[in-house]
């Protein structure tokens, strides 16, 4: 088994600082591009959620914590924010809260898609936390 | 992340490259806005995704934005050469449906 965790501030530079350090980190699996593609893209929407939505009013963290064990992933992205008042909606493709920026509602959709697993847990005001997996495809020694 | 433009007859094409993330998707919808402000005599406007290397569904809220203010002018829209990463994001979102790739 080995793991990282890290915890930043909740903006926007952070996305790529994100998505690079888990693909640094995974390398010693030697995963395909395919893989570390979709990873790297999962990554990015789960820290990209917390920095849009959970401090609207105020600044806070995002944790990030990622492990491995043989060829099997976990990936959680936590925040500590508002929280998401109805996950089951927050999931369905297109739903999003911010329709006026543009958004695409698209992101616990590719989560899903690109990831073996998804859990989102959140509770009001005490923040949200996605785990994913993803078991790769074969380890190459 | 870095955007160009070009227009060629009435084809506007706008250039992609680099990774598109929440982080830039203001940048980027203010210079797309500007240049579509600014020209005139154009019927298409061009995606080119060639050197686009990561975009997450940031990314699909911006070009459905365009797509939608296009539209209302008559104006087509066309996403080209997208690289395999940026191209799942691109199906999974169904956003084909709407707008066609050349």
């Amino acid at each position: 088994m080995n793991k990282v965790f890290v915890r930043f501030s909740a903006l926007s530079e952070n996305e790529s600082f994100a998505r690079t350090l888990i693909a640094g980190f995974l390398l010693p699996l030697n995963p395909s591009l395919d893989e570390l593609s979709d990873i790297k893209t999962a990554v990015s929407e789960a820290v990209t959620n917390s920095v849009v939505h959970a401090y609207p009013n105020t600044t806070g963290d995002v944790e990030l914590s990622c492990w491995y064990d043989k060829n099997e992933v976990h990936i959680i992205v936590k925040d500590y924010g508002v929280g998401i008042s109805n996950i089951k909606l927050a999931l369905e493709p297109f739903y999003s809260t911010k329709k006026n920026e543009e958004r695409s509602g698209m992101g616990f959709t590719v989560m899903g898609s690109f990831m073996d697993e998804l859990k989102v847990d959140s509770n009001i005001n005490q923040g949200v936390m996605v785990h994913m997996v993803k078991k790769l495809a074969e380890i190459k020694e | 992340m870095n955007v160009n433009y070009n227009k060629d007859g009435d084809y506007l094409y706008f250039y992609l490259a680099g990774e598109l993330d929440q982080h830039y998707a203001k940048g980027v919808k203010d210079y797309i806005d500007r240049i579509l402000d600014d020209s005139t005599g154009y019927n298409n406007v061009v995606f080119n995704m060639g050197d686009l290397k990561f975009m997450d569904s940031t990314g699909i809220g911006i070009i459905l934005g365009r797509y939608k203010r296009l539209k209302k002018c008559g104006v087509n829209c066309f996403i080209e050469n997208p690289t395999l990463n940026v191209e799942k994001v691109l199906e999974l979102s169904g956003i084909y449906e709407v707008i066609n790739k050349i």
